[in-house]
């Protein structure tokens, strides 16, 4: 099922241009419709979008600026899954080499990044997207080579896979703490192995189960943290779409064309499911005890 | 143990000391900060900006800057945002009763309907009614709480009149009733997501239990099956809901209810944030991260004090 959205997701371009002939944000406020052989406006003049007319073009109806809105959200599912896998293949790389580090030399280097998770897990999740979500927009981001504008993706992007980190990085670590001390690890070092060898040769391939329990979570995760920053105004900004904004510019109108809420959210509902049932599967596939929690 | 206590204590002050000077960090850093700019308005003249810095210290160092704001953030004097020039603990004061109204009564709702489920589910595990409520839960999680709170808002509340539209009534005013009644769909729409989380968790834990010797053992002694569930397996198995009960109370009081209450137009300290932060109003911000990290900081450390305490396995570190 994932899959089968991801596929639509990428297919959005060729569905806006041969089905729908229009743009995610081409605006068509005082154009016309034809439904069942009958001429529309697809936003009358007091405002109101048209609703779903279940045909090629204005598939679910319209926005308030007159965009389709079938083909927002298919570009919107390209945006939220950009950001949610980069997110957390970011979270993931950070998370593993963060957990290394920490679990096997501790001492100083183990109370350094176990303190900064403490304090990254002292701030609560959506108020730290949302500051900084908000921050960075305004001046977007000069970090040496890297330079991103306000308005692009990558700011959510970072911003949800710095702030994933904690969930994957404490657990590693404590795996690592228990692998450290086994024989093999030991062995490797009595045949005089370097501290990275021993770590990404012989600790690394044991925590991949882990990981892989923990990844489709994560994805679910980054999907729902990008629509609450996006609907709260700190995360996608317009005119690119997002299920998050769409939700948030729907709930706007919800009293004239509560289409424009539903569907998005159910977009969110379905993505989000499906991970969390791929993610249950893997869980059981490979430890059946381990208990695994996120929580936004 | 009292040197554990005070090594947590410790941390504890450090964990915050951190996070104020990131959140510190994150409004002055960055590029188009300058409050003074925005205090000041579109047509402003060069002096009338200086005399704004001048007024509010933004001219100062910015060590300086942020050990006055943290002073005057412990102490509570002269504490008034930049926009509206109102005092922070003032609007700390109106929206925390509003926000606490909301968590507590969606805790104590997540908590009841989490473990009747769990344990229901646990029960019947591997029958047809434990698979329905696994995926009930797995839905539960799955779902938005801004988009369910629209929804529900619109259909339930707008359509059918059955509820009001989002508000808040406190007691003194509308009397418990009315209060209650405009809390309801908020404490429902916060509680699905931990719902889903405590019924899944508490399942798992109480199958785990089931196997343990001790059951056995007490099932071997002869006690009826509902004392061993009751007695034996709920006791062990409460230990790891409490806890993240703890933990998601602070988080939700912290901030984590910011979408309800943007949604249910609650006005609690979430939305104070939210309005705050879209206007880089720097010291409701700091005031209201800092208490969101005070609780969570404080009840983990009170989880931690009071495992080591129960378990004596915890090695002190």
């Amino acid at each position: 099922m994932f899959v089968l959205l991801v596929v639509m997701a990428l297919c959005a371009p060729l569905y806006a241009k041969h089905v729908a002939h229009t743009t995610p944000d081409r605006n068509n406020i005082t154009g016309k419709v034809t439904v069942g052989g009958e001429q529309r406006d697809v936003v009358s003049l007091d405002g109101i979008p048209i609703g779903p007319t279940w045909q090629g073009e204005y598939l679910l109806g319209a926005d308030q600026n007159g965009r389709d809105v079938a083909v927002r959200l298919l570009y919107g599912a390209r945006n939220s899954m950009f950001i949610a896998l980069t997110a957390t293949a970011i979270t993931t790389i950070l998370g593993i080499i963060l957990g290394l580090l920490a679990g096997y030399y501790r001492g100083v280097v183990d109370w350094i990044i176990s303190r900064s998770m403490d304090v990254l897990w002292a701030i609560p999740v959506l108020l730290l997207g949302v500051a900084l979500g908000v921050s960075l927009a305004l001046g977007g981001v000069k970090l040496g080579p890297l330079e991103l504008s306000g308005d692009s993706l990558w700011i959510p992007t970072l911003i949800i896979g710095v702030v994933g980190v904690v969930y994957l990085a404490r657990p590693l670590r404590g795996e690592v703490l228990r692998l450290r001390e086994q024989e093999f690890v030991e062995a490797a070092r009595a045949q005089g192995a370097s501290g990275p060898r021993i770590m990404f040769g012989e600790i690394f391939p044991n925590i991949i189960a882990t990981v892989l329990v923990f990844f489709p979570l994560l994805v679910a995760n980054a999907v729902l943290l990008e629509a609450a920053l996006s609907f709260l105004g700190a995360g996608v900004r317009d005119p690119d779409p997002s299920w998050g904004t769409m939700i948030g510019e729907g709930e706007k109108v919800i009293i004239t064309q509560p289409a424009l809420t539903i569907a998005p959210g159910l977009m969110l509902v379905l993505t989000v499911l499906s991970l969390n049932v791929v993610g249950e599967a893997v869980r059981e596939a490979i430890d059946p005890r381990a208990r695994v929690r996120l929580e936004q | 143990m009292a040197r554990f206590i005070v090594r947590r204590l410790l941390g504890m002050i450090f964990v915050l000391f951190a996070v104020s000077v990131i959140v510190f960090g994150i409004f002055f850093v960055i590029p188009n900060g300058a409050p003074e700019n925005r205090m000041a308005g579109k047509q402003s003249t060069p002096q009338q900006i200086a005399a704004i810095r001048k007024d509010w210290g933004f001219d100062k160092p910015i060590t300086t800057q942020y050990v006055k704001m943290m002073e005057k953030l412990v102490t509570g004097k002269n504490f008034k945002s930049y926009q509206q020039q109102r005092d922070v603990y003032a609007e700390l004061r109106e929206g925390l009763p509003r926000t606490f109204a909301l968590a507590i009564g969606a805790a104590i709702l997540w908590m009841a309907a989490g473990v009747a489920l769990g344990v229901f589910s646990a029960l019947r595990a591997g029958k047809k009614a434990d698979f329905v409520v696994n995926v009930l839960a797995l839905i539960g999680i799955s779902i938005p709480v801004f988009w369910l709170g629209a929804l529900v808002n619109h259909y339930l509340g707008y359509k059918l009149g059955l509820f009001p539209n989002g508000g808040y009534v406190p007691i003194s005013e509308g009397g418990l009733w009315q209060w209650t009644y405009h809390l309801i769909m908020p404490w429902v729409v916060l509680s699905i997501l931990f719902i889903g989380i405590y019924s899944r968790v508490l399942r798992s834990t109480i199958l785990e239990t089931m196997n343990e010797d001790f059951v056995r053992t007490a099932r071997a002694k002869g006690i009826s099956e509902r004392r061993v569930i009751v007695r034996h397996v709920l006791r062990t198995s409460m230990i790891p809901i409490l806890t993240l009960w703890g933990l998601d109370f602070g988080l939700v009081i912290g901030g984590g209810a910011i979408l309800t209450e943007t949604v249910f137009d609650l006005q609690g300290i979430g939305s104070y944030y939210a309005d705050s932060v879209s206007q880089l109003d720097v010291p409701p911000i700091m005031a209201v991260t800092m208490l969101g990290a005070v609780f969570i900081v404080v009840l983990n450390t009170v989880v931690d004090i009071l495992y080591a305490a129960l378990d004596p396995r915890i090695r002190l570190t």
